[in-house]
């Protein structure tokens, strides 16, 4: 079904971290950016359709001050909005937003970080741009931050902090199907498991609360009103946001799952695990019937590598992205 | 970024260093009554109350620079001396060997598994030595204090704290190549097969549900490996079966200790880079290292009484040439601590201090309230 294309050498390998691939797609330049996290950096590589042009960029993690030790980077996310892209670096000190080129930093917010360390680490973790023009950030305490974004320009301010989850948030994301009927915009998954569902606007509402089952949830997508979750058990869930009734229950790796993406157009869902393995499946949703059918479609095994990022590169799931601990470079497969 | 992971580090790391100096105490034929005292001493100053008690506070991990210059402290705690080659080789088999358990770990909370096996194995070392053993006892106390309570997340947190210290460390070792364990590329095997994590299932199975939470169909998909079902969990207690082989002694007199160091270069001189942190020692490192040198007994280098040298290598040639051949990307930059009890403890510090701030840079930290840098500032 899909066959591997030339890989993308990176400046360093890729840490071990959770969703470590952002990838974003520049039709109008026929241009795509990766972006990859290593320990204290990020590596965003631009790389031209016709595979000929590739230029690199390191982007550094903001210290507040010289003499503090280096803040390591939990996770460099592209976020879409209508109006503009940006790219939203969060770290243990705080978090940058650049423009999606990396060029200007636009924006920085500082994280409460106690004088000397606690038990609990603090940092920022798990980025989501929501509706017209949110970017939403979660934190280690399980707060989220809510950022407004104007449609250009340096003005962002926070608009408000959201306070339910108690353990680190893990990963968030926004409904991506496109469509206008969706009630609910936001996902948010923390270390417990538990999903939190939100619907946006001035003041975001809380429309259900999902709990886990004590185990963390690492990867969460939201699509068409159905929320499909990644835990460290390896098996993924799929729920119906509002309501929260599950869908489906899948088997899926047999080590903790590190990434999940869905391809809105065509319902694709890929998944990537410490178990050295991306998977490819297909989501059938019947509104009618209100169930949701999972489908297995494809496996690509990375050998000897533990997996810790998978996007895929359009929105037809016709090409996708790899990363993985200790690994220099980004391993692209396409349709057959 | 976890402030848990030092503790783990450290002892999954001393318990490694034990293991290859048992093994060549043995090789070399050193008599027992000194294998024993090196042994001894090395625990002893390992399970140091006050250094333990540094260790077990919420902080960031160590710079691999700080962390090495511990450990060749630790090493010359006792009669036994090491050349710069033979503590280069030490250092590598102990940490491509931890690098190894934290991957092959099912779940990260196994690596707490890997640290009680090391636990065990240092408690029998030292069963006959009462005074020692207490305090191995209280660590395993410590350790279940600490950890018992932290849910998944948080021990993956640890885990990947500790995968972005060893990241890019491909250092080919020879026990570890010969099992298959590692390829000759120096990364390591992660095998499709054998059994799955404790907690979770074989993967294969897709199961739907309508609304009223009744299963509609079951799919089976093929997992491309070769899985079996969870084994049983190992005991996080004092006493108990830790059922994982991980942290366990590999080595034995007749399997010796080797690392290769050529066709290692290539990806080895990227992790240099950005480790090599323009900044001086953070201040709780100094802190730590302060208080492991500052109250410690040294044993002076020139006792040739009981003092003698252990070799990593097979001759003294051997030792010469890695010294010499060492690629300067693995190089560790450690700096010779000659600390005797004679000094004051501030002239110590000093020296520490000196040998540790790089080429004309100025002086860290100019944080409030830190005691230990203002002396320094003062002298």
């Amino acid at each position: 079904m899909y066959h591997k294309e030339k890989s993308i050498q990176t400046k360093n390998s890729a840490s071990a971290l959770y969703n470590n691939l952002g990838v974003l797609r520049i039709a109008p330049r026929r241009l795509t950016y990766f972006a990859v996290v290593h320990a204290n950096v990020v590596n965003m590589v631009s790389a031209s359709w016709d595979g000929l042009d590739y230029s690199h960029r390191q982007l550094q993690s903001k210290e507040p001050n010289v003499a503090t030790s280096t803040s390591l980077v939990t996770q460099a996310a592209f976020c879409v909005l209508p109006s503009r892209d940006l790219l939203v670096v969060t770290s243990q000190k705080g978090i940058q937003i650049y423009e999606s080129d990396g060029s200007i930093m636009v924006y920085w917010h500082a994280l409460e970080t106690p004088d000397t360390p606690t038990d609990k680490a603090v940092f920022a973790r798990g980025i989501s741009a929501v509706w017209e023009s949110y970017i939403c950030v979660g934190v280690s305490s399980g707060s989220i931050l809510v950022f407004d974004v104007p449609s250009k320009g340096s003005n962002i301010t926070l608009s408000e902090v959201l306070e339910e989850h108690t353990e680190s948030i893990t990963d968030m994301a926004s409904e991506c199907s496109g469509s206008q009927e969706c009630i609910a915009d936001l996902v948010s998954a923390d270390d417990g498991g538990n999903l939190c569902v939100w619907k946006s606007g001035e003041e975001f509402q809380l429309l259900n609360k999902i709990h886990g089952f004590d185990m963390s949830c690492s990867s969460v997508k939201l699509w068409k009103g159905t929320v499909v979750a990644g835990y460290g058990t390896g098996q993924i869930r799929l729920y119906e946001a509002v309501t929260g009734i599950l869908h489906a229950e899948v088997n899926a790796h047999a080590r903790w799952i590190y990434s999940l993406d869905i391809a809105p157009f065509s319902g694709l869902l890929l998944s990537a695990a410490e178990d050295s393995l991306v998977r490819v499946w297909h989501l059938n949703l019947t509104p009618e019937s209100n169930s949701v059918e999972v489908a297995h479609l494809h496996n690509e095994c990375v050998t000897d590598t533990q997996i810790c990022g998978a996007k895929f590169c359009d929105s037809d799931g016709y090409a996708f992205a790899v990363t993985g601990y200790d690994l220099s470079e980004i391993i692209r497969y396409t349709q057959s | 970024m976890s402030s848990r992971t030092l503790p783990l580090l450290f002892i999954n790391l001393g318990g490694e260093m034990l293991y290859i100096l048992d093994q060549r105490l043995r090789a070399q034929n050193i008599p027992a009554d000194k294998a024993k005292k090196v042994m001894n001493d090395i625990i002893t100053t390992m399970f140091n109350k006050k250094f333990l008690e540094e260790l077990f506070k919420p902080q960031e991990l160590y710079s691999k620079k700080a962390l090495r210059t511990v450990f060749d402290r630790l090493a010359h705690a006792s009669i036994m001396r090491l050349n710069q080659a033979s503590m280069d080789k030490l250092y590598d088999l102990m940490t491509m060997a931890f690098k190894y358990q934290v991957l092959l770990c099912p779940r990260p909370k196994d690596i707490l598994l890997v640290s009680f096996n090391h636990m065990d194995a240092i408690k029998d070392f030292v069963k006959d030595t009462p005074s020692i053993l207490s305090q191995v006892d209280e660590t395993y106390q410590q350790l279940i204090e600490m950890y018992s309570s932290l849910c998944s997340g948080e021990f993956q947190l640890i885990r990947q704290t500790l995968l972005i210290f060893f990241q890019d460390m491909h250092i080919r070792v020879s026990i570890f190549l010969k099992d298959k364990v590692q390829n000759s590329n120096g990364r390591f095997v992660l095998p499709t097969s054998g059994p799955v994590p404790h907690g979770t299932q074989v993967p294969g199975l897709i199961r739907m549900f309508s609304c009223a939470g009744e299963e509609t169909n079951r799919l089976q998909f093929t997992n491309g490996g070769n899985y079996t079902a969870a084994v049983r969990e190992g005991s996080f207690e004092i006493f108990g079966d830790r059922v994982t082989k991980l942290g366990t002694n590999m080595y034995s007199v007749s399997r010796p200790v080797e690392t290769h160091m050529s066709g290692t270069s290539k990806n080895s001189a990227q992790h240099t880079k950005v480790n090599a942190a323009p900044n001086p020692l953070a201040k709780e490192e100094l802190n730590l290292l302060a208080k492991l040198m500052g109250g410690l007994e040294v044993q002076k280098p020139g006792n040739t009484d009981s003092g003698f040298r252990v070799n990593l290598f097979s001759t003294d040639e051997e030792e010469e040439e890695a010294l010499i051949s060492r690629p300067d990307e693995l190089a560790y930059g450690v700096i010779n601590i000659q600390a005797t009890k004679d000094q004051q403890a501030n002239a110590e510090l000093t020296k520490i201090m000196g040998e540790f701030t790089e080429s004309g840079d100025q002086s860290p930290s100019s944080s409030k309230g830190d005691d230990l840098l203002a002396m320094m500032d003062g002298l």
